[in-house]
């Protein structure tokens, strides 16, 4: 029998990866995407987790919700991505600041 | 004890595949890690006894997503070296951020409250039960209308990738109003000097 504490354990180790990873890869705006949908993968397992061990179909749903979110996120984001590549010919976070935020 | 040591593998590969996604140095050996890790994730939810949820995610996010992740990596032309520059000079910090939040996460997971007669799993043992026809039940009664909503922002996301994407193609003939209202005189007039024609004759109209 799987229990509560190792699914979610796994989940946190899986976040603080992918927060790790957002830190080391400064330079690559793509890297950063794939980064966001560890996280969001890691939010879903919680949510799948809690929904298996309460018995509850509820925390599926939100898992659901947050699937098509997360899609459509990563299809903008990529997009984006594209435009500013062609504008920059760059990736680099760092050449990004024209807005100065 | 089979069903542990099936979520320990797995478990152990969505950690390996997620790690390598950080730290590989080629962005197309950090999306096909990725797809492993929703693979080795999807195997867990199958686990946890979310099947409709764990086909969607193979389906969607290896079959869909990911596909087009792949798609942008091969389409841009990256510098491999200018990529990971900073790698050396943040790896300090993102080690002390993983670690203390690992050490914060850990706290409050590991303590025993998760293990709580509360939180023990319930075994499935009607062979009748769909989990795909429960969670349809819970969506299209209680959550239709965030459903609906749902639908919306896929039909935005659509709309505003495809916008972004044809930006640089003029399709249409429309008129730029800021070049319209700056345009002056000799940009559309051309005047010229030369000499006047002599009158036409008699009878020979030139006109």
């Amino acid at each position: 029998m799987i229990t509560l504490p190792e699914v979610l354990s796994l989940a946190a180790l899986l976040f603080c990866i992918s927060v790790a990873g957002i830190f080391l890869n400064r330079k690559n705006i793509l890297i950063l995407l794939m980064c966001v949908e560890l996280m969001l993968l890691s939010v879903n397992m919680n949510f799948i987790a809690f929904s298996h061990f309460l018995g509850d179909i509820h925390g599926q749903v939100f898992v659901f919700f947050i699937l098509t979110v997360a899609a459509a996120e990563s299809a903008i984001g990529l997009a984006i991505l594209i435009v500013l590549f062609r504008k920059k010919n760059s990736i680099n976070v760092d050449d990004l600041g024209t807005m100065k935020g | 004890m089979i069903e542990q040591i099936i979520f320990y593998l797995f478990a152990g590969m969505l950690i390996f595949s997620a790690s390598m996604v950080v730290v590989v140095r080629n962005p197309i050996h950090a999306a096909l890690f990725l797809i492993l890790s929703f693979f080795a994730s999807s195997a867990i939810w199958l686990l946890l006894e979310a099947e409709f949820l764990a086909i969607t995610l193979v389906l969607v996010y290896v079959g869909a997503v990911m596909v087009l992740f792949i798609f942008v990596v091969m389409m841009l032309d990256i510098n491999q070296v200018t990529v990971k520059e900073g790698f050396a000079r943040y790896l300090p910090a993102g080690i002390i951020v993983a670690v203390l939040m690992v050490i914060s996460m850990g706290l409050v997971v590991g303590s025993d409250y998760f293990l709580s007669e509360r939180y023990t799993a319930t075994p499935q043992l009607d062979p009748n039960y769909s989990n795909a026809r429960e969670l349809g039940i819970a969506i299209y009664t209680q959550y239709l209308f965030q459903f609906e909503i749902a639908g919306a922002i896929l039909l935005v996301a659509i709309i505003a990738a495809i916008t972004l994407g044809m930006s640089k193609l003029k399709i249409n003939k429309s008129i730029n109003p800021n070049k319209q209202v700056f345009v002056k005189k000799k940009d559309r007039l051309r005047i010229i000097k030369m000499q006047s024609e002599p009158k036409a004759k008699n009878g020979e109209s030139d006109a």
